[in-house]
């Protein structure tokens, strides 16, 4: 196991989000750290990842922890390098999310929850994210892809395996 | 067309950026503000335009600022709700990408009106590609001396700074919002103490709606007087409605508050109709908390008048007939929509959401999610019907927050309008897995009402 240890960098924008906080109340960072360290160690938070988050921010781990499985967005296991996060709330199931999140299963071959064997996608289902105009939708890392059809999914997916092999 | 006051320069190339923005008109309130009005005429002011909350509550900014607690000594802090994670509300999202001077100005103005040296816009998580933006619009912005400190020589300093959640519907219930910029999970506090009195680290803290803090540049602009002339009554200025659901035009509208919720629909200049010309059964007027109405009630109220896109209207015949403006999250949907499905994604949703403090919320919202699956699915049972209701009833007015009575509210309303439908899908399980309940005698014209006795 490699050992959890943010870049210079990183650890310079942990000061720098400190910074924005009183004196003493460094916990404020916490969540903004937890994105960080997520992005930086596999797309997850292990024991080992909050453990070193806790004592960066001069915290008792089990304050760590109770946020870190507060807040959807905080993976508690691993996933595959392309999470699909598909919403499946009202506005976007009546622009037809639960035909796409069937097709994504089917074309995948995995359920929700799941990841693909080779390790590049996991299916999640999300609740509203905030885009009921352009759905149905999913969020993919940073980004959302917005107005999906069974044919844009397609497009995506490739686009994730060519950037995979480009890798 | 109607008059526009947030989105009429939105539309303008480059307008995200600082020079645009200025050579525009961008930062001309500010100046009137922190130069001519002082913080006393900016609160005059805000009072006097009658603006009203625009993330759900509709609580007037004015009376809310004026609770600010002054000890001598402390900070005061003013939080920006940038949380939006009410299904069918995007507005905030799409004022924050197009055009994010014009919060960081209102930000400038409120701050400085509420004697507050340090700002925080809390985001929601997901909305990851915004903060950059935000970042980007609050650098130019210092860089040209409308943040920091000694402000266009006034000698009011402020920092803002952009803070991300974490994907947590209920860190949009403001105490809930504070926990989370806190670094902890976000349980609502009990109130009072109010955030004005002990908010942030225990500090008075104002916490507002981004179109809310948006919306008084255009009123400093103009003046209080002027901005009450938009809009009709206790519905002053402009609306922000994102419209989604089974409509032609799906979008963020800016509306004055003073058109009809048919116009709305139906018109070209909004959402342009139903799509693929099918009939409107039902609509959610203000974000998935608030009552759906059938088309009957929704484009006339009981007593037959047109109904407006105003608070009063859209809440005329209270929770019986009418529904709530809330925070402008416009859900249609048409003749091929099946209630019982929808309400059950929004008991998912409440369920998910509950952050578990309260038992009649972190259990009641599963028990409806549960008994709305076994209906849906085609395992219900009549007596289910009431058992939903009984526990909607049981949940509403029992929790420390609003989570609660939000959740409560979508499944007292589909029953209390489509109670045929439910009954329907129990009476016909294998049916109504293969096709849906259809429109049925929702657009139907109401009976006209009886003459008031004299």
């Amino acid at each position: 196991m490699a050992v959890v240890q943010f870049s210079e960098e990183k650890l310079n924008k942990v000061k720098e989000i400190i910074a924005r906080y009183p004196a003493g109340k460094q916990k404020s960072a916490l969540i903004p750290v937890l994105h960080l360290a997520q992005e930086a160690f596999g797309g997850w938070l292990s024991a080992e990842t909050m453990d070193y988050v806790a004592t960066l921010l001069q915290l008792e781990p089990i304050e760590v922890y109770e946020v870190a499985t507060f807040y959807s967005m905080f993976n508690l296991k691993p996933v595959g390098t392309y999470l699909f996060e598909v919403c499946q709330t009202g506005p976007c199931m009546v622009s037809g999310s639960d035909q796409i999140i069937d097709y994504i299963k089917n074309k995948l071959g995995i359920g929700v929850g799941e990841t693909t064997a080779d390790g590049l996608f996991t299916l999640k289902t999300v609740e509203c994210l905030g885009a009921c105009g352009y759905a149905p939708m999913m969020q993919l890392g940073k980004h959302y892809r917005e107005h999906l059809t069974p044919a844009k999914v397609d497009e995506i997916i490739s686009e994730c395996r060519a950037k995979a092999n480009a890798n | 067309m109607g008059r526009k006051l947030l989105l009429d320069k939105a539309h303008i190339e480059g307008i995200r950026y600082y020079d645009t923005y200025r050579s525009n008109g961008g930062y001309a309130a500010a100046e009137k503000a922190l130069k001519t009005l002082g913080p006393d005429g900016v609160l005059e002011e805000v009072k006097k335009s009658g603006l009203r909350g625009r993330g759900g509550a509709g609580f007037p900014t004015g009376l809310k600022w004026s609770f600010i607690a002054k000890p001598e000594g402390v900070p005061r802090y003013l939080v920006c709700n940038a949380d939006e994670s009410e299904p069918g509300t995007f507005k905030d999202r799409y004022l924050m990408e197009f055009i994010p001077h014009l919060l960081i100005e209102g930000l400038l103005i409120s701050s400085f009106a509420l004697g507050a040296n340090s700002c925080y816009i809390y985001i929601r998580g997901e909305y990851a590609w915004i903060p950059d933006i935000l970042e980007q619009a609050i650098a130019e912005a210092k860089n040209k001396g409308w943040l920091g400190k000694n402000i266009q020589g006034t000698g009011f300093d402020l920092e803002i700074y952009v803070q991300r959640g974490a994907g947590a519907y209920i860190c949009g219930e403001e105490t809930a919002l504070i926990e989370s910029l806190e670094g902890k999970r976000g349980n609502p506090r009990i109130k009072p103490p109010f955030p004005a009195v002990k908010g942030l680290w225990q500090s008075p803290t104002v916490v507002n709606n981004v179109e809310t803090l948006a919306a008084v540049v255009p009123i400093i602009n103009i003046g209080g007087d002027e901005y009450i002339k938009f809009g009709t009554g206790k519905s002053t200025g402009t609306k922000l409605i994102s419209a989604c659901g089974n409509i032609n035009k799906p979008g963020v509208y800016e509306i004055e508050m003073n058109i009809s919720v048919e116009e709305f629909i139906y018109s070209d200049e909004y959402c342009g109709g139903i799509k693929n010309n099918k009939r409107l059964k039902a609509c959610i007027p203000g974000g998935s908390s608030v009552p759906v109405l059938p088309a009957n009630l929704l484009l006339k109220t009981a007593k037959g008048e047109t109904r407006m896109m105003t608070y009063e209207s859209l809440a005329d015949g209270g929770f019986a007939t009418g529904s709530m403006l809330g925070s402008g999250g416009f859900i249609v949907m048409d003749e091929d929509q099946c209630i019982v499905r929808n309400t059950l994604t929004f008991a998912r949703f409440y369920h998910h959401e509950s952050c578990g403090q309260c038992s009649p919320c972190r259990e009641g919202t599963g028990w409806m999610k549960k008994v709305l699956q076994n209906i849906e699915y085609g395992k219900g049972k009549m007596s289910d019907i009431d058992l939903l209701w009984d526990i909607q009833r049981k949940i509403e007015g029992n929790t420390i927050c609003p989570l609660g009575d939000a959740a409560a509210w979508p499944v007292a309303a589909a029953i209390r309008h489509f109670r045929d439908e439910f009954e329907w899908h129990v009476a016909n399980p294998q049916e109504s897995q293969t096709r849906n309940f259809g429109l049925a005698h929702y657009a139907d014209p109401l009976p006209a009402p009886a003459p008031a006795a004299v």
